[in-house]
């Protein structure tokens, strides 16, 4: 499942152990690291496409990891375009793969 | 509203040295930064920074975070996270937006230390994901400790690149390819020799043709270009990799900057438009100043010192030291960037500094009326 997660380094050691968190990708429930981001916990995982584009539909992933391009956006708990490298995931939490500007399920 | 002497925007290397300055020199200062964490791209250099002494060379990147970041607990420095700012007004008032609820600072210096972002390189299929900043890849691996793809082509042989393909290799991604459009590498000499020891194939004179794939990245195609920097037909190679890092280069972060109005101008060399400052780092607006990055793109180490440089000026004008002390203390930090400054392509940065500060003129103090 972590199959991405770099558990040993040779300048950082072991990787620190967290409590864990069940956060729902598309449905999907999956074990997150407590006050990594939505983008980590992605990628841990394998995943590579975030979202579609509007018009034509194109897969888009993660480009600058660090809040300043907007490229990783998603529907985090119905509200749509939330910057997933830089928002900590949350337990329960719902997202969801943005298709095109997204649609808002709250108000 | 929240009243302060000082709000420094940012906290970074350049924003925490400024307000660990600031605080040291009795100025009560406001740290805001957005992300949930204070360091800025601190956390993520893993690797031993270079320099002298007085610039902590030796240190970790992540090490020397977490120094600043105890000295600021010992100083008791304010830093507000998630503290997204969106705007500044000309009569020092700082508009965020912290956890969704606004937050409203008014200051009597503002010390921009907001940083940069990464350039992108187009080229068919630079959309896809998997192709991603060599910053951003060198997040994940080394602050999230998840690994973007398993095997990355790296374009651009500056330290960036050298050092990032390094910390791929560290984080047990197999590094195929590190494309070069010069004729040498760019960055260390060094750092390229440890890659190459490592069995990486530097491509000097090569650039991206394309990147395919479905989903995500699959394939990227490189090609040899000529003296024009044409792509040589029949030089074409291709390699099955899932993650293309790009190593081109950063530019300064000014929205806030050039959204307050302050001149602008164009300095290549520095990463592009960048704020006009003096050697006091003070922008066009009376007691608004840059430090890092924003004011033109360098290495952390001298943002460090430029956040210190920033802070003396500020912390003079609020009057918390004498001039003759502030123009000691600046002379100090000066000699310090001047030691860091050295070598072809710190000599450009010098010069290109000077040439900032030639065209800066002091600005007349600014009288807003409160109706």
């Amino acid at each position: 499942m972590d199959s991405m997660r770099i558990v040993e380094h040779p300048i950082l050691g072991p990787l620190p152990k967290t409590q864990e968190v069940t956060i729902y990708v598309d449905g999907e429930s999956l074990q997150a690291r407590e006050g990594e981001t939505v983008a980590a916990a992605l990628v841990a995982t394998g995943r590579k496409c975030f979202r579609t584009t509007e018009k034509l539909g194109e897969p888009r992933g993660i480009f600058c990891a660090i809040g300043k391009c907007t490229d990783c956006v998603m529907t985090v708990d119905g509200m749509p375009n939330v910057r997933t490298c830089v928002t900590p995931v949350r337990d329960g939490m719902q997202i969801r793969t943005q298709e095109g500007l997204g649609e808002w399920a709250i108000q | 509203m929240t009243y302060c002497d000082a709000v420094v925007i940012g906290a970074g290397p350049a924003g925490l040295s400024a307000a660990i300055r600031l605080s040291e020199l009795g100025v009560d200062a406001l740290v805001l930064d957005e992300k949930p964490a204070a360091g800025g791209q601190l956390f993520k250099q893993i690797h031993k920074f270079f320099g002298s002494e007085r610039h902590m060379a030796g240190t970790r990147g992540f090490e020397i975070g977490r120094l600043f970041l105890e000295r600021c607990r010992e100083l008791g420095v304010s830093i507000r996270l998630n503290a997204l700012v969106w705007g500044v007004y000309p009569d020092k008032t700082v508009g965020a937006m912290q956890n969704d609820k606004p937050l409203m600072a008014k200051a009597k210096q503002i010390i921009f230390a907001t940083g940069a972002a990464e350039n992108a390189l187009s080229f068919p299929g630079w959309t896809l994901p998997g192709v991603m900043g060599a910053g951003a890849a060198q997040t994940l691996v080394n602050y999230h400790r998840v690994r973007p793809g398993r095997r990355a082509l790296v374009v651009g042989a500056g330290n960036v690149g050298l050092i990032v393909s390094y910390q791929l290799l560290q984080a047990g991604i197999e590094v195929v390819a590190l494309v070069e459009a010069m004729k040498n590498v760019g960055g260390y000499m060094v750092h390229a020799a440890k890659i190459r020891r490592m069995g990486v194939s530097i491509f000097p004179r090569h650039t991206v043709l394309l990147a395919e794939g479905s989903d995500c990245v699959e394939r990227c195609v490189i090609a040899e270009i000529d003296d024009t920097f044409k792509p040589i037909e029949g030089t074409e190679k291709s390699f099955n990799v899932d993650l293309v890092c790009l190593a081109v280069g950063l530019s300064p972060a000014v929205e806030l900057c050039a959204a307050l109005r302050l001149e602008m101008m164009y300095v290549p060399e520095l990463g592009g438009r960048i704020p006009v400052h003096g050697e006091s780092l003070m922008t066009s607006m009376e007691g608004i100043y840059v430090a890092g990055d924003v004011s033109g793109v360098e290495e952390a180490s001298s943002a460090i010192e430029e956040g210190k440089l920033a802070a003396i000026s500020a912390a003079a004008a609020l009057g918390k030291i004498s001039e003759k002390q502030a123009s000691r203390m600046a002379d100090e930090v000066r000699e310090s960037l001047a030691q860091l400054r050295q070598g072809p392509f710190g000599d450009l940065i010098a010069a290109k500094k000077r040439q900032i500060f030639g065209k800066y003129q002091k600005p007349c103090p600014i009288t807003v009326s409160n109706t």
